[in-house]
């Protein structure tokens, strides 16, 4: 918005281009098939990208024979959906007891954030205080740094406070996103103020303002951060390959990786966890696609 | 006080676990640490020189320097390309869109798992060994072979495919923000549709955006860790190659012997390297906008 539009005239273009005939005086047939010809490329990148996802699909349903046969089967002759038995009757791999850790863990971690981050973005958005970009500006320098550098020292310190293979432990050090912060603050910078005015006159505190009138009227931004959260941390490895040592509180990422190099590996019941893994997830992302995209679209916005 | 009451909590936890881990970290790096986070030994800079000394950590930065070297500018010039598809389109823009942001959804531990166990995993009935013998090829070792380095072919491709889909959707978003009296004037002047509208509208307009691609990709590259372990680390141990600065900490802090002191001056290495090169793309890039 604040730079200047380029002046047209940097352009090299001929001198009178509205008096000369149009570039490409073409058919319309030739047109359409012009058109048609470039979704070529698309089309074939979204085969690539669905891929993955069909490997998955055609993996977890199969028999041990059909992936690992001589000749590509395209797809099980029948589905076998008894893998999935197979999987939860599976005493070596704590796949329910994984999923359960996963669930439980995201969704306190998306509410933690939810509250902490929509908290304190209000504040540094709403609230005056001489030093509130000071504050802000504390809070967006950890965001450059990234986690090679900080997962050892919080390691160092979730140990010493006896939180390894604790929930505490998976949970707590993780609530802390700046990055929710700084998507909150933004969204109640765009918020019209007329509302909290109103409220005000009505004799309403800061607390009171924020519950009853910016919370409900700010459903949007809430459900995007809400999404990215639970995916990321739905997602994520390391801190809990670090923290949930212990085999009661491995997540099901974790429980996948060890899965993985585990000495033999059963390729059906790997690929109908690794299936079942994402389900959650991609109930999450039809659900909310609209607040998803919307998230990450502003995180590409400088301040 | 108000503003205290909103931030307070939040700032107090960034505080207690990013801000006091680093110091502690930094703390730590001058003493012989061996499975304790509380040590007494003051032993100066010998943990520096120690890690400094060791080719594993060096050839880790290599490592990273050419990770990046790959992937930075891949990822971003196939979202880009995804983004200016996509956004030319006049129908089915969101059916496109979705699948590839669908990737997003994935993890890398299941993208691992994908490549390392179905595409590339090396014999006949892997995927691209299967596509490779249709056309008479014979069967790669992709993930073990060293020599041509086939399995950076498989790491850059994880990442690609789970990240382009995201940096698509921020570009897209910058792509829609360009005013389309932009593109009438340059039409009216005579612009040719295509490269030359790309090269002097599009792309320019879309500096910001750009820029905000690239730190966000410089920033994962270095918090590479995922696909690295679970596309290469088997029962018997991580091979020898490929271990960008995250595997080697991950390793020498929390591997046999738990040297945290050792570990700790590797990630205040790094601390400072990211500083560095954060500083150089900001002079970088800063310049450039003085320019134009």
């Amino acid at each position: 918005m604040r730079r200047h539009p380029r002046r047209p005239g940097r352009l090299r273009h001929s001198r009178h281009p509205t008096n000369g005939p149009a570039p490409y005086p073409t058919s319309r047939a030739f047109h359409r098939l012009a058109r048609g010809l470039r979704l070529v490329p698309l089309i074939a990148l979204a085969g690539l990208f669905l891929l993955p996802f069909y490997l998955l699909v055609r993996n977890g349903l199969a028999a041990e024979a059909d992936i690992t046969g001589t000749d590509w089967t395209f797809f099980p002759d029948s589905p076998h959906w008894e893998n999935l038995r197979e999987l939860f009757d599976d005493s070596s791999v704590p796949m329910l007891h994984a999923l359960g850790n996963s669930a439980v863990i995201a969704v306190l971690t998306t509410a933690g954030t939810l509250l902490l981050a929509s908290l304190a973005g209000y504040g540094l958005a709403r609230i005056e205080y001489p030093y509130a970009n000071h504050v802000f500006y504390a809070f967006l320098v950890t965001l450059m740094i990234p986690s090679a550098v900080t997962f050892l020292p919080s390691f160092v310190l979730v140990s010493s406070l006896g939180w390894i293979s604790t929930l505490r432990g998976l949970i707590i050090p993780t609530l802390f996103s700046a990055f929710a912060v700084f998507l909150f603050r933004q969204y109640f910078l765009g918020f019209p103020r007329e509302l909290e005015d109103a409220a005000r006159v009505d004799g309403l505190g800061h607390w009171r303002t924020f519950w009853r009138i910016v919370v409900p009227n700010t459903r949007p931004v809430f459900a995007a951060v809400g999404a990215i959260v639970f995916i990321g941390s739905w997602n994520s490895f390391l801190w809990p390959l670090v923290i949930g040592q212990d085999r009661d509180a491995w997540t099901v990422q974790v429980a996948l990786a060890t899965f993985t190099t585990a000495q033999t590996v059963n390729l059906h019941e790997l690929f109908i966890a690794a299936a079942v893994s994402i389900l959650p997830l991609l109930v999450v992302f039809l659900v909310l696609q609209r607040q998803i995209v919307a998230g990450a679209e502003r995180s590409g916005i400088d301040d | 006080m108000w503003f205290w009451a909103f931030v307070g909590p939040f700032a107090a936890g960034l505080a207690l676990f990013t801000y006091v881990p680093l110091v502690w970290s930094v703390w730590l790096s001058f003493f012989d640490a061996h499975n304790t986070v509380t040590p007494t030994e003051f032993v100066g800079l010998d943990n520096y020189t120690e890690i400094l000394g060791d080719p594993s950590f060096t050839s880790s930065l290599t490592t990273f320097a050419v990770f990046s070297l790959f992937i930075v500018p891949a990822t971003y010039a196939l979202s880009l390309a995804l983004a200016l598809m996509v956004h030319r389109l006049r129908f089915a823009q969101a059916f496109f869109r979705s699948v590839f942001f669908l990737p997003t959804a994935c993890s890398y531990v299941v993208a691992a798992i994908i490549w390392k166990l179905s595409v590339f995993n090396g014999v006949r009935y892997g995927l691209a060994n299967t596509v490779l013998g249709w056309f008479g090829g014979s069967d790669i070792a992709w993930l073990s072979t060293t020599s041509p380095p086939w399995y950076w072919l498989v790491i850059v491709t994880v990442r690609l495919w789970l990240q382009a889909g995201f940096y698509m959707v921020i570009l897209l978003a910058g792509l829609q923000r360009i005013p389309a009296t932009l593109y009438e004037a340059a039409a009216v002047d005579g612009a040719r549709p295509g490269w030359q509208v790309f090269r002097h509208i599009t792309f320019p307009q879309l500096r910001a955006t750009s820029v905000a691609v690239v730190l966000l990709l410089v920033v994962n590259a270095f918090q590479a860790f995922d696909e690295f372990y679970n596309l290469l680390s088997t029962a018997g141990g991580y091979p020898p190659y490929a271990r960008p600065p995250l595997v080697y900490l991950y390793y020498a802090a929390l591997g046999q012997g738990q040297n945290l002191g050792l570990g700790s001056a590797g990630a205040v290495i790094l601390a400072l390297i990211i500083a560095v090169v954060t500083v150089i793309q900001a002079r970088w890039f800063g310049l450039g906008r003085r320019e134009d």
